[in-house]
């Protein structure tokens, strides 16, 4: 139960973070959806063997975090939470590809390992973008965005409602819980089957709260569509974030800037 | 000022399993009435406050809100002169703020920009929460959320004002404040609740519901008084109007 409370309170944080004003935040939520997009476009572009070219990439997520002033803390916190997903997915290239790629010294690195560890970048690099585009501008901002790029409004919205009654529905869910613990003597209750039939009482708990937030929703005018009043509008500092990272991720994509480094490192040390 | 008028004639509604919830309600509130309805649990008056504003539709009967029949094609007309709140504000306050949450009724009205800001101020500053307006609603006290969900309706300028049990789940001091709030209201009000103390504070008029039918109808203080009514609907004397209980113990 403490655990449920206390993710609870990570998506407080969340909000927190949201809800504050720093330049990130001030940037159109526009110009933040498609400079991240392209983001992770570029860096999901990359061969399966190309480590070193990814890490100059992230001097977008470092900017974005920077700009925000988002708390490394929650970065790496949730990073954590969603890393079994990544890690398990490239779990068996070092098992499956044995031909060696690199030679370090007396250590032979095979192609399975450096995959395996480029998959493990991508993952922290476009992650740690997206948290800290949400924490810099929130869901509800993030929303709007995505509607006015042309994302149908069925979807927001659902993204919408779904984060607002997370909290209701986990706080039916720990009450369910706790009253089950109460009376089940410290052991787990009665086991899946019991487990089973709270999670079908939970779904017709959901579907009834359902049809009344849609009564109290159509008693005020709903139609389909969330407006808002606040109109977002393209300033020239938005562009200008818009098209100079662009800018960036092209020159980046382009050039092997990680590779010409080294080449200037090691010719310099000739 | 026939706007103001609820006028339900004969309505019979029941429930898709079976359930017959309304059997032959008829009733005329006019401008300006503060009325309670009050009733056992199960006796209709969740059901007859979704017939007022349209959440359902009558089965058999007529529902009339000021010169409006209510009918599929009415709804929009219906809901911006009825302001419903809900029994519980998790299900009214869905935005994820609660300034959003109060402007929601006006934007959909199709208000201008500044008109929609000037009613949300207004609005939380009629109930006093103009200070939590950038909070998310799921971080607010249980008083604080009735006194949002009120404003919600209030944004929309409504004449008639509908509420399911306002007082319930608060604490005696949000309670106090919500009935002083609801006493400067000038709305016509439909209050369905089980504080019968409320009742007497705010309503001049009590309908007693028993099993989908009207069993009273007239003054509170009349009907609240009368046990031959409360008793057999499954009701009690308000606490005002029982003896002192200390009192009450040293006479016996």
């Amino acid at each position: 139960m403490a655990d449920i409370d206390s993710r609870m309170a990570e998506i407080g944080w969340l909000d927190r973070l949201a809800s504050r004003d720093t330049p990130l935040h001030r940037i159109d939520p526009r110009a933040k959806l498609l400079t991240t997009l392209a983001f992770i476009v570029a860096v999901l572009s990359y061969g399966k063997y190309q480590l070193a070219p990814l890490m100059p990439l992230a001097i977008y997520p470092a900017v974005l975090i920077a700009l925000g002033d988002v708390p490394l803390k929650f970065i790496a916190r949730k990073l954590l939470i969603v890393s079994p997903f990544a890690i398990f997915v490239g779990l068996f290239n070092p098992l499956l590809d044995r031909q060696t790629m690199l030679t370090v010294g007396p250590l032979e690195i095979s192609g399975g390992w450096v995959s395996y560890a480029s998959i493990l970048m991508r993952f922290v690099l476009t992650v740690s973008a997206t948290l800290a585009l949400v924490a810099g501008t929130g869901i509800h901002n993030v929303c709007r965005g995505l509607e006015r790029l042309g994302v149908p409004s069925v979807f927001t919205v659902q993204v919408l409602l779904l984060y607002r009654y997370l909290f209701v529905l986990v706080n039916e869910g720990a009450r369910m819980s706790r009253a089950r613990a109460l009376r089940s003597a410290g052991s787990r209750g009665m086991g899946l089957r019991v487990l089973g039939a709270m999670l079908g009482s939970l779904l017709l708990r959901t579907l009834d709260r359902a049809q009344r937030v849609h009564a109290a929703m159509c008693c005020r005018g709903f139609d389909g569509h969330v407006r808002t009043i606040e109109a977002l509008r393209l300033r020239a500092r938005d562009a200008a974030f818009l098209v100079g990272w662009l800018g960036v991720l092209a020159l980046l994509r382009a050039f092997d800037l990680a590779g010409l480094l080294g080449a200037i490192a090691t010719g310099g040390g000739r | 000022m026939s706007h103001h008028l609820v006028e339900a004639k004969d309505v019979h509604y029941s429930y898709s399993d079976g359930t017959q919830a309304m059997c032959g309600v008829s009733f005329r509130i006019t401008h300006g009435e503060s009325v309670a309805v009050v009733g056992a649990n199960g006796a209709g008056k969740s059901t007859l406050l979704q017939h007022l504003s349209g959440c359902l539709l009558p089965g058999g009967g007529t529902v009339r809100i000021g010169d409006t029949l209510l009918t599929r094609k009415t709804l929009a007309i219906v809901r911006r002169t009825v302001g419903m709140v809900f029994q519980d504000p998790d299900d009214q306050l869905f935005m994820p703020t609660v300034w959003a949450d109060v402007a929601f009724g006006p934007i959909n009205l199709g208000l201008p920009a500044d008109q929609v800001r000037s009613r949300v101020e207004h609005a939380l500053e009629t109930v006093g929460m103009s200070h939590v307006a950038g909070r998310p609603p799921y971080r607010l006290s249980g008083g604080e959320k009735r006194a949002v969900s009120i404003a919600t309706v209030l944004s929309m300028d409504p004449s008639i004002l509908v509420m399911d049990e306002p007082t319930s789940n608060l604490d005696p001091r949000a309670r106090r404040r919500l009935i002083e709030l609801l006493g400067t209201f000038t709305h016509t009000k439909i209050i369905a609740t089980h504080d019968l103390d409320m009742a007497m504070e705010l309503c001049g008029r009590t309908i007693v519901l028993s099993q989908g039918r009207i069993a009273a109808d007239g003054p509170t203080a009349d009907i609240l008084r009368d046990e031959s009514i409360l008793a057999p609907c499954g009701l009690e004397k308000p606490l005002s109007l029982q003896g002192c209980p200390i009192c009450s113990r040293q006479k016996r």
